[in-house]
């Protein structure tokens, strides 16, 4: 019970710092119709920014102050970066078509994995969890349960985060004006809305998110080169599953992936051990015992993937999308 | 009968030039790049040039844009080098000239399988979920290390059996004149199948997918038996390789492989038939020859990637064909000046921006053999300030001759492309 209970934190936080990543991506595409490709990549930026902006501030202001300067500071300089590119790059090769579009931010992607690695290197760097949200937290520990403490931090921020986003979208004038262009682009310019600006704000706010997302999993998780190339392909299941363009369906399949992926690797279960309680014993003889021999946790990694073939099969436009295509 | 009497063919000298001469090339380079480096570079540049003609029927032809084509070639490698070692072991009779045929239709058989899946969708969602499925395959090769071989992958060794015909495929030149053959039926073929009518039909489906559907085509089916043949292709281009390396591992259906495929077929250009010819050529020069001189060459690549897609959409191809009709209509001598211009700028900032990197890079990743970076035979100390003062002026003084050199030559160009259409629309009038 209290394994089950750890996995569902663990996943639904892992899931809520999927979201962060796909709400941007999500909102960037139904309202440019731009996959950014490099959408991983600006998470990666904000975790490396936020390990940088920590080595300085141990060196001016004091030790592990750094973090909570970068919780601010990280996400508005990679949201910065991300208008530059929307401005400067994407804009330039809007008039060739949606391919282009996709290509420009995968070579972008590509740059990117090389100047972290030009910059801090190959291996990972040593960002870590600030001090005071290290350990588990005290007063679950009274019901037998460990959680880490900064696990539930990560899922403060993010849901913080997101009911701010939502309370901009939905009450502000800004997030109607953006709500409209999402639909009604032309429409939005005709009532005399710089609707290019409103593009790059919102491609620079997607960003930012992402940042921030960095910023907050880097010390989760490992802050390496890699990191981007990992969570990219994951966040792209993500906004598949969930339906193209759908903030809700992201949502859901967020935290559907996020659950799969921590429960799937607790669980040492294979089909010769199913097999086993029909009262069918397989062996090394039997044909394809590679295949049955596999347990849930070693196909974990698989498994976003399996959905996402699935999702597509059976229901090619998502979970909440309206559109098939 | 009668009809046998209206038909008149003409040879089609123009044709046949061209693909002799494309035969002769690939009979004569390994003559004169005869050293063992440059054999097993043109004979990666051979399977590469049919991965990336595979991977254009799909970005050029048909409009489709794939992060996971790798998948069809790396499991055509895998199939042949299975087979390949079953032919050592003695349990299949199979020569090995046709081994690559294998991989092609294990390429095949994965693109019936897959294709249907990710075809459902086109455009930005495809893309999507040809990544998912890539990622999906090098996830599970790692889960199955009697298929996969693991990290370590699988190895083999080509020469089995006995020769034929004194042809053992030890010695790298055989193997250069196996992949040779292969790879000019193969371009043969890609080209013969932008002619059918499922290759037509393709460029419909690229062209107005709404429209194909109103005249009672199936798009889905399409994308789908398009992906089918270019799979088949990918995977004979896997299997090439297999044969070449002799060892297949989990590298081979990465989504790095996916994005250096694509890489290349863009640079080339996806605009015409032979683009991807040449960018495989720049891609295999750039990803064999440049690594050996500088780690960083995967940044250059990728920021020659990145301003093509900004400045050249078309890739090498439709900039060489562009110039040649400058040429043609003998304008090319305004062009000469701004070309100068252009290009002095362009080796300047080049050059400071070469430097950056080097010593950046020299700094991160190199710093424990001292601080002295060797750039084009000059020696640099990155730890002083001389190296980085002539490394940023380098820049700035690039961008600065650069960026009005450019906005002359485009006034140029622009000015000869209006005179060339009006010219051309006046040929027709008359």
């Amino acid at each position: 019970m209290d394994i089950f209970l750890i996995s569902l934190l663990n996943g639904l936080s892992y899931g809520l710092l999927l979201f962060m990543l796909s709400s941007g991506l999500t909102l960037i595409f139904s309202m440019m119709g731009v996959l950014n490709f490099a959408h991983a990549s600006f998470y990666m930026i904000g975790a490396y920014f936020a390990y940088q902006i920590g080595v300085w501030a141990t060196h001016l202001v004091g030790p592990n102050t750094g973090f909570w300067i970068a919780l601010i500071i990280a996400p508005l300089a990679v949201g910065l970066i991300g208008a530059m590119v929307e401005k400067y790059g994407l804009r330039k090769v809007h008039k060739f078509g949606h391919v282009p579009e996709l290509l420009f931010t995968f070579g972008l992607s590509f740059i990117i994995v090389e100047l972290v690695q030009v910059i801090w290197g190959r291996a990972a760097v040593s960002y870590r969890v600030p001090p005071i949200l290290d350990g588990p937290i005290e007063f679950l520990k009274d019901f037998g349960l460990t959680f880490s403490l900064y696990r539930g931090f990560m899922m403060i921020v993010a849901l913080v985060m997101l009911a701010l986003i939502w309370l901009m979208l939905t009450r502000t004038r800004i997030g109607l004006v953006i709500q409209a262009a999402l639909t009604h682009p032309d429409a939005v310019e005709s009532l005399g809305h710089n609707v290019p600006r409103v593009f790059m704000l919102v491609f620079g706010g997607g960003c930012a998110l992402a940042g921030l997302a960095g910023v907050i999993g880097g010390p989760a998780f490992v802050t390496e080169p890699a990191m981007a190339a990992t969570l990219g392909s994951i966040i792209f299941v993500v906004t598949v599953v969930g339906g193209m363009g759908s903030l809700a369906g992201a949502f859901i399949a967020s935290v559907l992936i996020g659950l799969i992926q921590t429960f799937a690797v607790k669980i040492d279960f294979s089909l010769v051990d199913l097999f086993k309680t029909l009262g069918i014993v397989l062996t090394e003889k039997t044909p394809f015992f590679d295949v049955w021999k596999l347990t849930v946790s070693q196909i974990a990694p698989v498994l976003p993937y399996l959905l996402l073939v699935l999702i597509l099969i059976f229901r090619p436009r998502g979970l909440m999308g309206t559109r098939e295509g | 009968m009668p009809n046998n009497m209206l038909k008149f063919k003409p040879l089609n000298v123009g044709r046949w030039f061209i693909w002799g001469m494309t035969a002769l090339l690939f009979l004569g380079t390994p003559l004169i790049f005869n050293q063992g480096f440059s054999i097993t570079l043109l004979s990666q540049m051979g399977t590469t040039i049919i991965f990336a003609l595979s991977f254009n029927m799909l970005l050029g032809q048909t409009g489709m844009l794939s992060f996971g084509h790798a998948v069809y070639s790396g499991l055509g490698a895998f199939f042949t080098m299975h087979a390949l070692n079953a032919i050592s072991a003695g349990k299949l009779w199979f020569p090995v000239t046709f081994l690559p045929l294998v991989g092609g239709l294990a390429g095949a058989f994965f693109g019936i399988l897959f294709g249907y899946v990710t075809t459902k969708k086109s455009g930005t969602p495809f893309a999507m979920i040809t990544l998912g499925i890539g990622e999906m395959v090098f996830a599970s090769s790692l889960m199955f290390p009697g298929f996969f071989g693991g990290e370590g992958g699988i190895t083999g060794n080509r020469v089995v059996g006995e020769p034929f015909l004194g042809i053992s495929y030890g010695p790298a030149i055989q193997v250069y004149y196996l992949i040779a053959v292969w790879c000019f039926f193969c371009i043969v073929a890609m080209y013969a199948f932008t002619h059918t009518p499922l290759g037509r039909m393709a460029n419909a489906v690229r062209d107005n997918p709404e429209r194909v559907e109103f005249i009672g085509y199936n798009t889905q089916r399409v994308r789908w038996y398009v992906l089918i043949v270019s799979s088949f292709f990918a995977g004979i281009a896997g299997g090439l390789s297999a044969l070449n390396f002799e060892i297949v591992s989990a590298e081979n259906v990465s989504a790095i492989r996916s994005g250096g495929v694509l890489l290349a077929t863009f640079i080339g250009g996806a605009l015409f038939f032979f683009g991807p010819i040449i960018g495989a050529i720049v891609f295999v020069f750039f990803s064999v020859a440049l690594s050996e001189f500088t780690r960083a060459w995967q940044l250059y690549l990728g920021i020659f990637f990145v301003l093509m897609v900004l400045y050249a959409p078309g890739g090498l191809s439709s900039l060489i064909l562009m110039n040649l009709r400058v040429l043609s209509f003998s304008k090319f001598k305004r062009l000469l000046d701004p070309y100068l211009g252009v290009f002095i700028g362009a080796i300047l900032l080049s050059l400071g921006i070469i430097m950056v990197i080097e010593m950046t890079y020299h700094l991160t990743l190199d710093a424990s053999n001292g601080t002295v970076r060797k750039i084009f035979g000059f020696s640099f100390d990155t730890a002083g300030s001389t190296a980085w003062i002539i490394a940023t002026s380098l820049l700035t003084g690039g961008l600065l001759v650069f960026e009005p050199m450019r906005r002359r030559f485009m006034q140029v160009w622009n000015t000869i492309q209006e005179e060339i259409e009006v010219e051309q629309t006046k040929k027709l009038v008359v």
